[in-house]
């Protein structure tokens, strides 16, 4: 006893001050791919989780990258079209909705630049967090479902209550039974036989509730798509109120779609550079 | 072969293959098959490693067929597969069942008739293991007639069967799907008298995503970074797997430094697996102090993880042909210091752990696993020396920095009690192992190059087949590419698969309130189960 009293003393704190302090990934970290107009994008079939797309008006071809479903490979970074997308260090991507993780930038044209998300959409994102933050305060309990996924998302969720991200300094905690929670996270693409566990889930959770996609496979359906055991996404199930990109998302890329649902942290809050 | 031959009523044929090591053995009658497994099982005293069905109707076969791999149970035995081929008729499938003299063979013969239709005939337990209700009757979602792109309207159905148990205070307790901590989904039916479980019928598949079926048709390039992300905490382990099998089948081999690097992820993975579940099992005991440290020590090696390859999980490291980024000297020099802490780190937790009474109590004589179960289940990785099968895939089927002229010295850690305490004991002495291991691999580094050239199209109508020893055991790798050179049909044997029917049986020698902590010290995974 004394000896663990002693090991803990010695070990110290070891808890990071995230988000009150900027987070910054190491050199190799592959965060927000970043596409620059004007030069030769690469094709959908680079990305192996169908997130590049591309169609064809008078101004040229326009190429655009959907990060919910970015499994952040950095293969559309590789030669030869290192020189159109490079990975960024954006890891704070958590949105309210799915369009506003669609970049589109025109290939052939640096010229004309991609429209700017539509006010409404900003507007009603920002009553739906001042809704939230009224009624649920600046704490939040979730509960975790797991709707299908490769354990990944899982795991970082997990890591958000280990000694070095410690969320429940935040107010937030995971609790057992989703009747005590104000809202769920869900990881993975909701497969078929966890359908009908996800929807009592969600309805055993009382109202206002918020739904938070974690991770490709739940924003988008990722890498397993839709298909005879998969929906293809949490959206395709339950009302989502924020999506968080990733595979899987750091940790603190998790904290900080938790924030952004709760109306604490607006979302994207860093400019996309490029 | 000759016993082979003396055994079957039809004709047999053999053929070198997949591999050169291997034999390929066609049994012209399928009902010689429970005789041939049998001779394969006991003189030759091999075990079930994989079973694959495959939809051959739209070639000139134009049949379902079955391989049952088999593989050999010496400890540093021969590297050597054999396989026995079936051709099923697609009108009327139907194979002998295995199940009752290959235990092991249960839930694959349950799975091919989910997924194929074909009928193991004579199966004790025949009832659905992948599809669950409301999934309609007639439907096999991996024949190749199946649009697998398309979803499947719900039929209404009536509650999953399951052992009924009645008497005097016997409870039946319904656990998940949905668990109260942060963990993945399975259906868990207990029946008790008292806090004695009686019986345990675990149900899985929860996470069955089609990742199979997802890779089919697709390049094998493509493919690969679903099979890197079929888990997470296997992330290394499964994506090597495919590699290992693709590279056969394009008939390239990694370059030495790519299997170094290689071998240094497989090991750096495992590490953070074994510690992390150490930690996890202190939550099983209630003793906090150890599911902290575990967390910490666990956390700071996923940090490591970032730094080394951009991901967590070690993603993007391994790549078809080799490797996708170089480990330079810094970052090398900052593994060696992480490594050293956590092998410290990992030390103090075990001394707390071996001098707390009450942890200890806990432990021992918690969900033993038998020898003789183990063996016939045929139950991988840590599970299975805890309980004395000293088998471990990196020795048996070298792969990565294990294959080559100089294979590193590999201690395999075997233990005889079968118990949480066996597996713990076991999992501290492996991650023990592979930090040396990983030191003898930085010290091997030579300058060279990183990835061999894959090009495409691949060879077309190949098999590659590859067993990795995964965090949790060894892994069953089997890749077909179709005329094309694409993927034709892709099957993981997981080590979860083999091990889920073995902790329903560690978990009947236990009491209802240690389930957690029996379930904790095998720490399966369910999304490489499920797929």
């Amino acid at each position: 006893m004394l000896q663990i009293l002693i090991n803990a003393l010695r070990t110290g704190v070891v808890t990071v001050r995230y988000p009150a302090a900027q987070s910054v990934p190491p050199d190799r970290f592959r965060g927000s791919p970043v596409l620059r107009a004007g030069s030769h994008l690469p094709p959908p079939s680079v990305c192996p989780a169908g997130a590049i797309s591309e169609h064809f008006d008078a101004a040229g071809r326009r190429a655009g990258l959907d990060l919910a479903r970015c499994i952040f490979c950095g293969r559309c970074a590789e030669d030869p079209w290192a020189d159109a997308v490079s990975m960024g260090r954006d890891f704070e991507l958590a949105a309210h909705s799915r369009d506003d993780l669609r970049i589109e930038v025109v290939a052939d044209d640096p010229a004309v630049t991609a429209p700017a998300p539509s006010r409404d959409r900003d507007a009603e994102a920002a009553r739906i967090s001042s809704e939230i933050h009224n009624v649920l305060g600046r704490s939040l309990h979730l509960r975790h479902l797991d709707a299908g996924s490769c354990n990944a998302c899982d795991w970082e969720l997990a890591a958000l209550l280990n000694p070095v991200y410690d969320v429940r300094r935040l107010g937030i905690d995971f609790v057992a039974s989703p009747r005590h929670a104000d809202g769920v996270v869900v990881t993975g693409p909701v497969t078929r036989n966890l359908e009908t566990a996800v929807h009592r889930t969600f309805e055993a959770i009382p109202d206002p509730r918020v739904v938070i996609a974690v991770g490709a496979c739940a924003a988008s359906g990722g890498i397993v798509g839709e298909g005879y055991a998969s929906a293809g996404g949490v959206d395709r199930v339950l009302p989502v109120d924020v999506y968080i990109p990733g595979c899987p998302p750091r940790p603190e890329g998790i904290l900080f779609g938790i924030l952004v649902a709760i109306g604490r942290l607006d979302a994207r809050r860093r400019p996309r550079e490029g | 072969m000759n016993a082979l031959r003396a055994c079957a009523a039809g004709s047999v044929d053999a053929d070198t293959g997949p591999r050169p090591p291997d034999l390929t053995v066609r049994l012209g009658r399928a009902d010689d098959l429970p005789a041939a497994a049998a001779v394969l099982i006991g003189p030759h005293s091999m075990t079930l490693a994989t079973v694959v069905a495959t939809d051959e109707t739209e070639t000139p076969d134009g049949d379902l067929k079955v391989r049952y791999v088999f593989e050999p149970t010496t400890p540093g035995g021969p590297d050597r597969f054999v396989t026995l081929l079936v051709s099923v008729d697609a009108a009327r499938p139907k194979v002998p069942s295995l199940t009752r003299t290959v235990p092991a063979a249960n839930w694959h013969e349950r799975e091919m008739q989910d997924l194929f239709g074909i009928v193991p005939a004579g199966h004790p337990d025949p009832r659905p293991l992948v599809v669950h209700d409301g999934w309609p009757q007639g439907v096999f979602p991996l024949r190749k007639a199946f649009d697998g792109s398309r979803r499947v309207p719900v039929e209404p159905a009536g509650e999953f069967p399951h052992l009924a148990a009645e008497g005097e205070g016997v409870f039946e307790i319904p656990v998940g799907p949905i668990h109260a901590g942060i963990i993945e989904p399975g259906h868990f039916r207990f029946t008790s008298v008292g806090e004695t479980v009686l019986h345990l019928d675990a149900r899985l598949f929860y996470t069955h995503r089609g990742m199979e079926k997802r890779m089919e048709g697709l390049s094998p390039l493509d493919a690969f970074y679903v099979a890197e992300r079929i888990c997470g905490v296997c992330s290394v382990a499964h994506g090597l797997g495919y590699c290992e099998a693709l590279e056969q089948i394009a008939g390239v081999d990694a370059p030495p430094r790519a299997r170094l690097i290689r071998g240094i992820a497989l090991e750096l993975e495992r590490v953070y697996n074994h510690v992390g579940d150490i930690g996890n099992i202190c939550a099983g005991a209630a003793f906090h102090y150890g599911t902290a440290t575990g967390m910490r020590l666990q956390e700071r090696l996923q940090q490591m993880n970032e730094r080394l390859t951009g991901n967590r999980f070690l993603r993007g490291l391994v790549v078809p042909g080799g490797v996708h980024l170089d480990l330079p000297a810094d970052l090398l020099g900052a593994l060696a210091g992480t490594l050293q802490d956590t092998l410290s780190g990992l030390d103090g937790l075990m001394g707390r752990i071996e001098a707390n009474p009450s942890i200890v109590d806990r432990l021992d004589d918690t969900g033993i696993l038998q020898h003789q179960a183990a063996v016939d289940l045929a139950v991988a990785g840590v599970a299975a020396r805890a309980s004395g099968v000293d088998r471990d895939a990196r020795r048996d089927h070298p792969h990565g920095a294990f294959a080559g002229p100089e294979p590193p010295g590999l201690q395999v850690a075997t233990v005889f009690e079968g118990d949480a305490m066996a597996r713990v004991t076991v999992r501290a002495l492996e991650a023990r192992e592979s930090i040396r291991l990983i030191g003898e691999f930085v010290q091997r580094l030579e300058r060279g190059p990183l990835e061999a050239a894959l090009a495409e199209p691949l060879p077309g109508g190949r098999i590659g087949i590859a067993a990795i020893e995964s965090p949790r055991g060894e892994a069953v790798h089997w890749l077909r590419t179709d005329a094309g050179g694409r993927v034709e049909r892709y099957h993981l044997r997981s080590p979860s698969y083999h091990n889920w029917p073995a902790v329903a049986l560690a978990a009947e020698t236990a009491i209802v309130p240690d389930f957690p902590l029996v379930n904790k010290s095998f720490e399966l995974c369910y999304s490489c189960t499920d797929r």
